[in-house]
């Protein structure tokens, strides 16, 4: 790895276009993550490399971005009481054990399997992953707003009070989200997961979020917050392993972090306006809308590996571009009901307050 | 009273503006040094404490902006908020 980046030739020339596309695509990605604790991040990576940055510059770039910015968005999320250090930080622990090993399968399989084998292993990760979780999630928030509850508190999941019932001694950990003591067996796998999926397809959250909402008993704001500190602790790990061989592009991480901020701001004020479940509404519908992104690829690297018929280089562009402007949709719709909730919640708001003054002059 | 406290409340100009300028001052030397911050930050090993250094010192003052660019545009918290115990 280090003789790939041994100067800086490799990173790209900048200009005025190159800059403020990468500030927007931060500033969405970062909207996205404040709300739902991650989600940007897959965006990022083939952003930067459609503009022509080496894969493994684009993933450190990315991880040097995510790690700052994951800060920012939890400490800011902390101010509206929604972190859970504690959870955070021993998941992130274990999160950091999964991207280690995740990124060490990555590296066997492209041995064995080349960059095609590689791709199509990422790919039916997205799709599997993306369609068991994402789906799940998606019909747990259509229930919630289907049965007209949404105003309700989110129930603790069957399986969430089984793991809370049980006692291993020793192993006992309290989380204040939670209300209750789990045994750190129980995070230990949860937070490896999440790791592996961060390392496999660059957003730990699509894992980690779910896991600590359906398995542990979080609620869904506390959730989404303290994926943040998880996402600190794996880029802050991250980056460091990739700048020990100087594959950090900071032009690149900064810059986009200079859009992610202003977003992941918005992202995190935007949770106080909402109800639990547009978590979960927005999280399903980004997970959904990626896998087919995805599932697009799939046929391209399966060509590749001639594992059917080989396609022609058209259709293999076409598949290319239609699957890249999918992602972006994904994280657009993702951006456009965050902000769309965020202003009838504002507007709610003004108009209670509104109507609260008018009562008093009356 | 509320409404009135709100639209008496002072709003952070002096921070934000503070915040803005020294954030520039970064960005600006980050891209006119850009040649001269690629060839140490790429060298690797203990320079890799290089590119987290700045990660941190950029997240603190541009975040300090734009939390207060926001704040100085009126986007703020709902006033109740939905704190979780």
């Amino acid at each position: 790895m280090h003789d790939i980046a041994q100067s800086a030739s490799q990173f790209i020339n900048l200009d005025a276009v190159t800059i403020i596309y990468l500030f927007i695509v931060g500033f969405v990605g970062g909207l996205v993550s404040g709300f739902i604790g991650s989600g940007g991040a897959f965006v990022l990576t083939p952003a930067m490399m459609s503009l022509g940055v080496p894969g493994l510059v684009a993933v450190a770039s990315n991880m040097c971005h995510k790690f700052p910015k994951a800060l920012i968005g939890s400490i800011k999320r902390a101010k509206y009481g929604q972190v859970d250090v504690k959870l955070g930080v021993v998941l992130g622990i274990s999160a950091e054990a999964g991207v280690l090993y995740g990124a060490h399968i990555q590296e066997s399989i492209k041995k064995t399997f080349g960059d095609a084998g590689s791709n199509l292993y990422v790919s039916m990760s997205f799709v599997v992953i993306l369609a068991v979780v994402g789906g799940f999630v998606l019909r747990d928030a259509w229930k919630t707003y289907k049965s007209g509850n949404a105003n309700a508190e989110e129930k603790v999941t069957k399986l969430a009070r089984w793991v809370q019932s049980i006692n291993i001694p020793g192993t006992m950990v309290y989380f204040k989200s939670l209300n209750a003591r789990i045994s750190v067996l129980f995070t230990i796998p949860l937070g490896f997961a999440t790791g592996m999926l961060a390392a496999t397809i660059a957003v730990g959250g699509f894992i980690g979020v779910p896991s600590m909402i359906y398995v542990m008993g979080a609620p869904s704001l506390m959730a989404s917050a303290t994926e943040l500190v998880i996402a600190f602790v794996m880029g802050l790990g991250g980056t460091f392993k990739y700048a020990m061989h100087g594959m950090v592009d900071i032009r690149l991480a900064m810059i986009i972090l200079a859009g992610s901020l202003f977003g992941i701001q918005l992202g995190a004020i935007g949770t106080t306006y909402v109800k639990p479940f547009m978590i979960k509404v927005v999280m399903g519908i980004i997970m959904v809308i990626v896998l087919f992104s995805r599932a697009l690829m799939v046929p391209v690297y399966l060509s590749q590996l001639h594992l059917i018929q080989p396609m022609a280089d058209g259709t293999v562009k076409l598949l290319k571009n239609t699957s890249f402007a999918i992602m972006i949709a994904a994280l657009a719709i993702g951006a456009f009901i965050v902000l769309k909730a965020m202003w009838q919640g504002r507007r709610a708001e003004r108009l209670s307050s509104q109507e609260a003054l008018g009562h008093v002059k009356a | 009273m509320s409404a009135f406290q709100n639209k008496t409340k002072k709003r952070p100009y002096g921070a934000m503006i503070f915040a803005g300028l020294v954030s520039c001052a970064l960005y600006a030397a980050l891209l006119i040094k850009q040649d001269v911050v690629n060839s140490y930050f790429s060298l690797g090993g203990a320079y890799a404490f290089l590119p987290i250094a700045t990660a941190f010192v950029f997240s603190f003052v541009h975040g300090s902006f734009t939390g207060n660019f926001w704040t100085v545009l009126g986007v703020e918290a709902a006033k109740k908020k939905k704190e979780v115990h």
